[in-house]
């Protein structure tokens, strides 16, 4: 394998590895999404850096020139990232309808809450005024009925 | 305002997305036609005035922050019905198909059948002279539903997409923990089936929309066409990691056609 590319590959995966270490460090990148990349990028260096051990597998599988077999192991990863990131999202979709159903109950009973205080507080104000002999406000209940 | 008594024990859940048009007239029928039931619209997330009209109207109303979907409104619905101790909840769609005048004809076929979980009002039926003004690209996933379901629950399912159902306590429990999402009422149906709920269809009438835009235009029949296919195949195989007991006597699992 040429040295140019065996170079760039070593300098492409020590990068990756290193961007991915300083993103959990900066916990910008949770360690359970972290785990695949660094998986990921550990692979891909020690393939890029152990030319032997790139040309044997690229020969077990039937490929020509090895920098070709270090693309498609890349590939490969890119692939089953994608598909990690799917489950996450639907997992995530799926986590945020509940929150929404929930939201939407307690939004409910909170306004069903205070529209009953509201009424208790109302015909007990009516309550008191009826035994402080003022004139006597038609019953919240009674008014309700009435209107429909 | 609200309509709602504490002894009733029959929720009709209404969900409605830009309903503006229609949810107002579908809550005064459920109260009009349908005494003793309570009415709780879910609003999906509306960018009309569809919650404020149900409210006025005297339903009780549920806001979704943000659109889940018919599948995500419905089993807020199921979950409220949980929560509020409902012995029997129905879905009313919020545009005006169902005809809340039926709601009790599906309450008393399953009191005389008490083995039933789910009655599903259905616009095929033979003995409906009713023909249901649908479009024909929808009559026929409807019937290709229709004939998959049949063969997959053993059973003759004539209206597999009808959201006009009503559901007992046991059937409330199962759907509020787990709903499908979109299209939803077909694989509620395979649902039913896995956890040994039991089902029978009566015929209803159904009406054309009364306003508003359809959640399944014409354009998009096919692709929700392969999506629930695609539900239905995968919902055969699917892991039920909470499999709610039906009755009768216990069966092998069994997922094949």
């Amino acid at each position: 394998m040429d040295h140019r590319i065996q170079l760039v590959a070593i300098i492409g995966a020590a990068g990756l590895l290193l961007f991915v270490l300083e993103l959990v460090r900066r916990r910008r990148l949770l360690e359970r999404y972290a785990l695949l990349w660094l998986l990921s990028a550990l692979v891909l260096l020690g393939l890029a850096a152990w030319r032997d051990g790139l040309e044997r597998l690229a020969n077990a599988v039937g490929i020509a020139y090895p920098p070709n077999a270090l693309f498609f192991v890349a590939f490969a990863f890119v692939l089953l990232l994608l598909l990690h990131f799917s489950a996450a999202v639907s997992r995530l979709a799926d986590q945020s309808k509940v929150l929404a159903q929930r939201v939407a109950l307690l939004e409910e009973r909170l306004n069903e809450a205070e529209r009953r205080s509201r009424e208790e507080a109302a015909s007990a104000e009516a309550g008191a005024r009826h035994l402080a002999g003022e004139d006597v406000i038609e019953p919240v209940g009674a008014r309700r009925a009435s209107d429909r | 305002m609200t309509s709602v008594r504490p002894d009733s024990s029959h929720l009709a859940v209404v969900p409605a997305y830009n309903e503006a048009a229609t949810v107002g007239d579908v809550v005064r029928r459920i109260h009009a036609d349908a005494p003793g039931w309570d009415v709780v619209v879910v609003d999906d997330g509306s960018t009309d005035a569809t919650a404020e009209i149900a409210a006025h109207a005297g339903a009780r109303v549920l806001r979704l922050p943000f659109n889940l979907g018919i599948g995500g409104a419905v089993q807020a619905g199921f979950v409220f019905a949980r929560e509020q101790g409902y012995d029997y909840m129905a879905q009313v769609d919020g545009d005006g198909q169902h005809d809340p005048a039926e709601l009790d004809k599906l309450v008393a076929h399953m009191r005389a059948d008490p083995s039933l979980d789910v009655v599903c009002g259905s616009r095929f039926m033979r003995d409906n002279s009713h023909r249901y003004p649908a479009p024909i690209s929808r009559r026929t996933g409807i019937h290709i539903f229709a004939f998959l379901l049949s063969r997959f629950v053993r059973q003759p399912i004539s209206d597999p997409t009808s959201g006009f159902r009503l559901y007992n306590r046991r059937a409330i429990r199962l759907f509020a923990s787990d709903y499908p999402h979109d299209y939803p009422e077909v694989e509620a149906i395979l649902m039913l089936h896995h956890h040994r709920l039991s089902m029978e269809e009566i015929p209803v009438r159904m009406f054309a929309r009364g306003g508003g835009v359809s959640s399944i235009s014409s354009g998009k029949s096919a692709y929700y066409m392969v999506k629930v296919l695609l539900a239905l195949f995968v919902g055969l195989f699917r892991r039920r990691p909470l499999p709610e007991p039906g009755g009768g006597a216990p069966v092998a699992a069994e997922t094949g056609i």
